[in-house]
């Protein structure tokens, strides 16, 4: 306890931290205990505290929170009441163990008993313990809410403050379910005292946040704009943070609070440093609110109001202004304050993007900050400027910081500032600049922090991709980027390198003899013998033709890595070598020989040995034909959205990439690479980004005009009438066609044609759907969408694709997408009928619910016995119609099979007629079916009865089938 | 706003606030891991580092690092000045205020910090208004300490 009277004696000499200063050494004083200082008098808490403090371990400290922690239990349950003061005290003690980490589960009746307290340090406390230690007990919860009701009403300032203070840290829904609807009130109540307001203003905004249903808007919504009006700062400081909450979820609502936030803005700006006293902060006035007010008007666009928009530009060029005047004041406050008004000033600014004069002069100012000596100013300058290179009218002004960018760069001790520097060297990339760029950014990398190597890897490989004017520079950049990171060269962007030499004929032999070099070097990574087997298994005959890279020179390089290789990249070098007997005959010997080897024909690894087993077999059972044509080159890949790009977006959260992939509005720009196919020197490949819609540039004579994107051919065809008369059957009579078989042409016009094979076993069904290419163009894109109705269950097993063995090399993660002129590819559909059904899958499969039918026999007997039980009237259906075809017993038998039902013999006294039965498998029920078909000759006329457990069963078979005669 | 720490250089937490509702393990963790961050930092670094997807501002008074989790469209520099700002709050009150005034009356350092920030977003800036609201209570309290006649009751 002696420490209690040290502590008061060594106050003045304990560190003192008003001003920032650097740390002294034993800074931290761990034997000192303070005095309490002002009006306080818990002096048990204060030698509690410092007995912790004093324990040597962590089991000490935690032995004497035990032994506290028992007494206050003893306390609380003690005959004798406690006073309110003990109370305080405990409770205040219960908060300091739980801060420190310990578990609490007592006390809370205690500290709500304190709520209803006068005293006012008692209720303090007692709303500080409930606003830490939040309790769900609903008991509890009623007891808080009532204390705070009665403090809301107590018309004590103080007391409502502590009130709204204790729902604000709160914030549950609990609360926002008591009190939303009140405290509007309290805040535009005309008699609330200031300090209320600004309370009630940021308890609100809490409560919106939470659960802004619970916030009801009405008329006090305008009122709540006015107090940007209001005489106290304070006031408007807090007003303002809820009417920017506020006014992004209805911002029509909130419309007039800009011109009065211009106006505040406008009054702070132009006043002298001494005109607000309390509010100006060092010589700054009313900085936090200043940010405030520009932030809510980010909420906006400019404000459409000529007058109000120029005084707020005004305001813009004031601040601009300001930047240029000589600081009044040394300290770092002064220059943070005001540059925080700065930023925010620029940010409106940036917004707007509308202003080329205001946009320019904020990218001046902000190239000033990229050399001043503090290192905060720096990173935010950097930060800022990144967002001023997606405008046009700035990103030439931006760009003329490259090499104080890339000093940057290179210099800054703060690898987060590094970061920042490298943003921005991606962010003002565009043609002009892109060489020295991304040669920077890869001398970066030899030396960059491993925390950012992989995302300097992936923007290197998006700027070298998209501002690439030669393709070999391209395939340099990236080789050099896995030659020095390639561990941070992730799948993306090697198959990203492999996608577009193969997409690119010009760059094929430069790519090829450049990997042939880069695998040379004696320790290469094993991204590169990827990249270097899968271009040389393509091209590697471009590079045949010199003797110093002739095939088994090239086949002998690529093998000596092999043995060190991983399983993946060990697989992908198989597929090169099968490559090379069909590129290379001369070489076919010694490959057998390799793939012919124990350790590859019996590879422990499945895939290995699968690869060896099946190429042998093809090398030595194929003629040179079927080898050619096997394994003929890869076509070209479908364009999509770059993966590298995408990655990045993942890696750094929306709106990270935006820069690029936003497309910059600098028209200058606009010519930038849209993919791989940037030049017109390739004008004969149809465009990647030209969907369908290549076959209206192009028509092939007899094409008829696509009316629409590939993406609504089908539904066109379908649902359309038919504009052109098509080949066949109308899609209609085609669809009908299949309710008695499986097999058949399901849809054809003059561009397309659709089969279809199915089968079906009890309630599930496979079906493979064949889409021939009948032009002689490439469709793109291709891709037919089922719609399948809730009761059925469609599950695509493998998207389309060419059932082409060389797809077992091919690095592509997403189904082929492009069908070339006369090819066909195949979809295969698993379904599964999950109960009874009547509409069938969109793009009108035909499927069907008879399909389910599972046949049975029965003897007659059986037969009338279960066609009596179904005899309620809405469990039979009939039609009667009149023939369409020709009434043949057998053919009318082959239909009733093909619907799936069983015919039953001898049961019909009648021999003319047909009895069928079968049950429906779902995955839900079973529905029982019996029919029955009596032909009548005479009056080339059908009845047809069909009796279900189900209603809508019978009457949808009984249609479908009777369609059929 | 999302929250506010307070811990020494040998990383022990002196005070938190935090404005958006998670659990304790989460806030736990949160804290272990920022304060690790944090006092990896070289003294001359920027005061300002991304983590998840919060800006996380920070500064060093003496022993104390104080630290904010503010949006991504938040204000760095002025964040920076509401630290300051609680720095000069707690000074003036306790008169040349260090770490040991925090320890011994964190609740009183909870309560300027009300006053001052409320729901993640500056109330009031003003100092004088936000020491007048703290003075008054402690002129109710010290009052009070005298029915009392003093501290001779008050052990343990």
């Amino acid at each position: 306890r002696t420490e209690i009277a040290e502590y008061r004696a060594n106050r003045s000499v304990v560190p003192r931290c008003a001003v920032p200063c650097p740390a002294r050494p034993g800074a931290d004083t761990t034997a000192i205990m303070p005095a309490v200082s002002k009006g306080d008098g818990m002096r048990g808490l204060a030698v509690f505290i410092s007995d912790i403090r004093n324990c040597k371990s962590k089991e000490a400290e935690i032995k004497r929170i035990n032994k506290e922690l028992a007494n206050i239990r003893s306390k609380f349950k003690g005959d004798k009441a406690l006073d309110g003061y003990s109370k305080k005290k405990y409770v205040c003690k219960l908060l300091f163990i739980f801060l420190l980490g310990h578990d609490i589960d007592f006390g809370h009746m205690e500290a709500v008993n304190l709520l209803s307290s006068n005293k006012y340090t008692e209720k303090q406390i007692g709303y500080l313990f409930i606003s830490v230690l939040v309790n769900s007990n609903s008991e509890l919860i009623r007891l808080i809410n009532n204390a705070i009701k009665n403090d809301l009403a107590s018309r004590n300032p103080t007391f409502m403050c502590l009130a709204l203070h204790c729902i604000a840290n709160v914030g549950s829904r609990e609360m926002g379910e008591a009190f939303a609807a009140d405290i509007p009130r309290i805040l535009v109540a005309g008699d609330s005292m200031d300090s209320v307001k600004q309370s009630a203003a940021l308890c609100l905004l809490r409560l919106y946040k939470a659960s802004p249903d619970l916030v009801p808007m009405g008329e006090w919504t305008a009122r709540v704009v006015h107090l940007l009006n209001d005489q106290h700062m304070g006031v408007v400081t807090a007003a303002v943070s809820l009417i920017t909450c506020l006014c992004k979820k209805n911002p029509d609502d909130f419309k007039t609070c800009i011109s009065l936030a211009v106006s505040r803005l406008s009054r702070i700006v132009s006043s002298a440093s001494t005109d607000l006293q309390d509010y100006t902060y060092y010589f700054v006035p009313a900085p936090w609110l200043s940010v405030k007010l520009l932030r809510l008007l980010q909420c906006y666009p400019p404000p459409e109001d000529a007058a109000v928009k120029g005084r707020l530009v005004e305001c813009l060029e004031t601040v601009l202004n300001k930047a240029q005047e000589p600081p009044k004041s040394k300290k770092v406050q002064h220059s943070n304050a005001k540059n925080a008004i700065l930023f925010e000033t620029i940010s409106l600014i940036i917004h707007y993007d509308s202003e080329p004069n205001l946009l320019v002069r904020a990218c001046n100012q902000l190239g000033q900050f990229l050399q001043h000596r503090e290192t905060n100013l720096r990173y935010l300058a950097l930060e800022s400027m990144c967002t001023l290179a997606s405008s046009e009218f700035s990103h030439e002004a931006v760009k003329t910081h490259i090499d104080t960018v890339i000093n940057a760069l290179k210099t800054e001790r703060d690898v987060s500032v590094r970061q920042r520097a490298a943003d921005l060297l991606y962010a003002m990339c565009d043609r002009s600049n892109a060489k020295q760029i991304v040669s920077e950014m890869l001398r970066y990398l030899e030396t960059a922090d491993y925390a950012i190597r992989e995302e300097i890897v992936l923007k290197v490989a998006i700027l070298a991709e998209k501002y690439a004017v030669d393709y070999s520079w391209y395939v340099d950049t990236i080789l050099n980027l896995i030659r020095i990171a390639g561990d941070y060269v992730s799948e993306e962007v090697w198959y990203r390198v492999l996608q577009i030499v193969t997409n690119r004929d010009d760059v094929q032999g430069y790519a090829a003899k450049t990997v042939f070099e880069a695998l040379q070097a004696p320790a290469c990574h094993e991204n590169m013998v990827k990249v270097g087997g899968y271009i040389l298994g393509e091209f590697g005959n471009l590079i045949a033709g010199d003797p110093r890279s002739s095939p088994p020179v090239q086949f002998s390089l690529l093998h000596s890595k092999f043995h060190l290789c991983s399983v993946a990249t060990r697989a992908l070098l198989l597929s090169t070598y099968i490559k090379f007997i069909n590129l290379f005959p001369e070489t076919k010997a010694t490959i057998q020989g390799v793939l012919r080897a124990g350790s590859q024909l019996r590879n422990a690894d499945v895939e290995l040995q699968q690869r060896a087993v099946e190429y042998l077999t093809l090398s030595s059972v194929a003629s040179t034909d079927v080898l050619a044509t096997v394994l003929e080159e890869m076509p070209p890949f479908p364009e999509r959205e770059s993966s590298i790009l995408a990655k990045l977006k993942r890696k750094k959260g929306p709106g990270a990439a935006s820069a690029l992939d936003d497309g910059r509005r600098d028209p200058s720009s606009n010519d930038i690479n849209g993919g791989v196919e940037p030049t017109p020197s390739t004008v004969s490949t149809p465009s990647p980004s030209a969907d369908l819609l290549g076959l209206r540039a192009a028509p092939p004579p007899a094409a008829p005009p696509a009316s629409a994107g590939a993406g609504n051919l089908l539904v066109d065809v379908f649902d359309g009438p038919a504009a052109q008369p098509s080949l066949g059957p109308t899609p209609e009579e085609a669809f009908l066609r299949f309710v008695c078989k499986n097999n058949g042409v399901l849809f054809e016009n003059q561009l397309l044609q659709i089969g279809v094979k199915s089968e079906f076993r009890q309630n599930l069904g496979r079906m493979y759907l064949f889409y021939g290419n009948k032009t002689s163009v490439q469709f793109q894109n291709f891709s037919p969408t089922v719609v399948h109705p809730g009761d059925l269950q469609t599950h695509i097993l493998s998207g389309l694709g060419h059932p082409a063995p060389r797809q077992l090399s091919s690095p592509r993660g997403s189904p082929q997408t492009q069908v070339d002129g006369g090819a066909q590819v195949q979809q295969v559909l698993n379904i599964e009928c999950l109960r009874d059904f009547l509409t069938p899958p969109l793009l009108s499969l035909p499927v069907t619910i008879n399909k389910f039918f599972q046949p049975t026999e029965m003897a007659a007997q059986d037969f009338f016995q279960r066609w009596k039980q179904l005899s309620l009237p809405q469990q039979e259906a009939q039609k009667i119609f009149k023939a369409n075809h020709p009434m043949d017993a057998e053919v009318t038998k082959a239909k009733l099979l093909g619907f799936g039902s069983a015919l039953l013999d001898n049961v019909d006294p009648n021999p003319e007629n047909f009895v069928g039965a079968g049950i429906i498998q779902t995955k839900a029920l079973q529905v029982g079916c019996l029919l029955r078909l009596e032909p009548n000759a005479q009056a080339q006329m059908y009845r047809l009865t069909l009796r279900t457990s189900k209603e809508p069963v019978s009457r949808h078979l009984c249609e479908l089938l009777a369609q059929q005669f | 706003m999302q929250f506010m720490l307070l811990f020494s250089r040998q990383g022990k937490l002196r005070l938190q606030k935090w404005y958006v509702p998670l659990s304790d393990k989460e806030k736990k963790k949160i804290t272990r891991e920022l304060v690790q961050t944090v006092l990896a930092r070289k003294p001359k670094m920027c005061s300002f580092l991304e983590w998840r997807d919060l800006k996380i501002v920070y500064k060093r008074y003496a022993s104390l690092y104080f630290c904010c989790a503010i949006e991504d469209q938040d204000n760095e520099l002025i964040t920076l000045e509401i630290i300051h700002r609680y720095v000069e709050l707690l000074d003036k009150y306790f008169g040349s205020v260090c770490e040991l005034d925090i320890i011994f009356n964190f609740e009183k350092a909870y309560f300027i910090l009300d006053e001052f920030l409320l729901g993640g977003e500056v109330q009031e800036t003003s100092k004088k208004n936000v020491l007048k609201a703290i003075e008054q209570a402690d002129l109710l309290q010290e009052s009070q300490n005298e029915e009392w006649g003093g501290l001779s009751e008050d052990v343990l």
